[in-house]
Parts: C-alpha cells; sequence; structure tokens
C-alpha cells in the first residue's frame, strides 16, 4: 500500500445557502471507494455541516446531515473539528453529531471518529497531505 | 420610510450583516435568513453587533425554518430576536415601506 | 418512460429508475424487476428492504462495498459476498436492487 495517498478535504462552508457542504460530502463518498487514506477537516462555517438534530422539513431540501453516520462504513474514520471555530460561534462538542466507526482490527468495537484540534494542529495536517480538496 | 433589510449570508464568512449595521436605521427591522441565521445566535464574534444595533432600536428577526435545518434551537437565539416563520416574513416585507437584500 | 402497475403510472427516468422515492411499494418493485426480465424472491426482498432501512437512516444508497459488508453483518458471511450477491443481481447488485428499491443511484454510480 507504498502507493496510498493522503486526502484532506476541508470544508469551511455552512450546509444549505450553498452547495459546497453537499458536493464535498458526494465526493468523499465517491473518492472513498479508491481506499486512500481520507481525512475530513470542519473549520469556519463548515462546524454547522455537523450540528445535532438537523430538521429540513421547513426549507424542502434533502436533510443530508443523516449521511455523515454512514462515512464510518466508508472507512471514512478521521474527522477534525477545529476548536476555534466552534468557539466563535457559541459552538460546542455537545452540540455536533457524534461520528463513529467500527475497529475491525479490534474486534469491531466502536470508536469515535472525531477529533477536537487547534490551529497548529490544522497546520499540521494541511502540511502532511499529499491531496488537498477545498469546499 | 421604514425598510426591512435581510441578510443571507453568515456574519462568518461575509461582510454583509456588517454593512447592513451601519447603515440600518431605528424604524426599521433585519431579518435573518438562510446562512444568515448564524447572526442571530448567543456568544458568537457577531452577538455584540446585533445587541448594539438593537440598543439603537433596530429590530431583528430570524427564520425558524433556517435554524431548524441547521440544527440551532430557538432558545440559543439572542433576547429581542423574534423567530418568524415564513408566514412572519411575508407579514414583515408587507409591514414595511421597501425590501432590502444584503446578498 | 413511465411504469404502469396496478393501473396508476409511475414517472422514471431514462435508465428505469423510479423518479419519486416515495412512488414506490411492492408492486412497483416486482413491475421494475419484470420489466428486466427478473422475479424477486425471497433472497431478493432482503436485500431490497436492507436497502430501504439504509437509505431511511443515511439518506443514501451504499456503494456496494459498503452493502457487502452490511449485508454480511446484518445476514450473514454467506450472504455479505459479493458472488452471491451479484448471483441475485446480475446486473450489479448496488446498481440493480437500489432500481427495484426505488432508490436513486448509488452515489459514485457511474
Amino acid at each position: 500500500m507504498s502507493d496510498t495517498k493522503k486526502f484532506v478535504y476541508i470544508n469551511r462552508k455552512a450546509p444549505y445557502g450553498t452547495v459546497y457542504a453537499l458536493e464535498s460530502l458526494e465526493v468523499v463518498l465517491i473518492g472513498a471507494a479508491f481506499e486512500q487514506e481520507v481525512q475530513l477537516v470542519f473549520v469556519d462555517d463548515g462546524v454547522y455541516q455537523l450540528t445535532k438534530g438537523q430538521n429540513t422539513d421547513g426549507i424542502g431540501m434533502k436533510n443530508f446531515s443523516k449521511t455523515y453516520s454512514a462515512l464510518g462504513d466508508y472507512d471514512v474514520n478521521q474527522i477534525y473539528v477545529d476548536e476555534q471555530s466552534l468557539k466563535d460561534r457559541g459552538l460546542t462538542m455537545d452540540d455536533l453529531q457524534e461520528l463513529t466507526y467500527e475497529d475491525e482490527d479490534d474486534d469491531w468495537a466502536e470508536k469515535s471518529s472525531m477529533k477536537l484540534i487547534n490551529r497548529e494542529q490544522l497546520a499540521e495536517l494541511i502540511d502532511e497531505a499529499d491531496v488537498l480538496l477545498n469546499f | 420610510m421604514s425598510t426591512l433589510h435581510t441578510v443571507n449570508k453568515s456574519p462568518f464568512e461575509r461582510n454583509s450583516l456588517n454593512t447592513c449595521l451601519s447603515v440600518v436605521r431605528g424604524d426599521s427591522t433585519v431579518l435573518l435568513i438562510e446562512d444568515g441565521v448564524a447572526g442571530a445566535l448567543q456568544n458568537t464574534t457577531a452577538s455584540a453587533s446585533i445587541s448594539d444595533a438593537m440598543g439603537k432600536g433596530v429590530k431583528f428577526a430570524v427564520l425558524g425554518e433556517d435554524l431548524d435545518a441547521r440544527g440551532l434551537a430557538a432558545d440559543r437565539v439572542i433576547d429581542g430576536v423574534s423567530v418568524v416563520d415564513y408566514a412572519g416574513f411575508v407579514q414583515l416585507a408587507a409591514d414595511h415601506d421597501n425590501v432590502q437584500s444584503w446578498l | 418512460m413511465p411504469l404502469d402497475v396496478n393501473g396508476k403510472s409511475y414517472e422514471t427516468d431514462e435508465e428505469g429508475y423510479l423518479a419519486n422515492l416515495n412512488d414506490w411499494n411492492e408492486d412497483v418493485a416486482a413491475a421494475l424487476a419484470a420489466a428486466d426480465d427478473a422475479e424477486l424472491t425471497e433472497s431478493h426482498w432482503e436485500v431490497i428492504n436492507f436497502l430501504r432501512e439504509y437509505y431511511e437512516e443515511y439518506q443514501i444508497a451504499p456503494a456496494v462495498r459498503v452493502l457487502t459488508k452490511a449485508i454480511g453483518k446484518k445476514l450473514g458471511k454467506d450472504k455479505g459476498n459479493s458472488k452471491y450477491l451479484y448471483e441475485l443481481f446480475p446486473y450489479g447488485p448496488a446498481k440493480q436492487a437500489c432500481k427495484y428499491a426505488g432508490l436513486p443511484k448509488p452515489t459514485g454510480c457511474v
């Protein structure tokens, strides 16, 4: 697997107001078929994509927040949330959905996919990426 | 002349709300819709600017359907900002002489 | 091309996928299969019902790799493999089963 590359998706837009969030999710799901290492970063308004309890009945759009829970099935289990972005918006990790995956190497134990990061850690993720995709 | 100002951009991404607040007058209403609803919440870096404008008599409203879609509960909204539905949006438009959309 | 079932007409796309998710029922599924000269057995229904439940929960049709793994977990290893699923749905388990389940084509399926 020496030819595996590290794909980092950087999500910076709120859902529903623009199509970026949904487009990103679709690209991630399609890209998952290529079995590369995938990391998702949610920064700036991107953190709104992961809020709990989204209900789109009133705006007549598909509630794709449910789809993030499927990411574990697609072996996408490195999800990073920028701490400063949450703070600037009056949010905490408790306001976000808990995304998990089942660890194949640990008797399918359910583990959290989410990690809170600071800007230094974000800089490192960007620095170590082979491919950067921005939405 | 009273004006209904609508803002549909997040205050954390665009300066639409800021520009709106710099020109809005006391007899007007600012309605936050779509991604703009993020501006209506407590404890954010934008909250103070809303409270300041409210102190000058500007009225604020936020569209409930857009809050719901984004998982943002109505009880997180800044005190004094009223949550309205689509019918309330129409009523606001009718109650003012003009509508200025800060796109 | 519309699909006629029990005197009702249902809208489909150019590949025969149901245009509206809510139009689906078991008779519609059987008719979608019949249009491909396929007959639905108990084993087919297991997969179709699984897909509908998956869509209800996650709002997507799973990729074939994900489907295989999930079927294995839910219905047992003898069913969670591509040989079994391709025998049931020779046109591709994700593509064909999704069609009969009234779901859109799986994301990433071209």
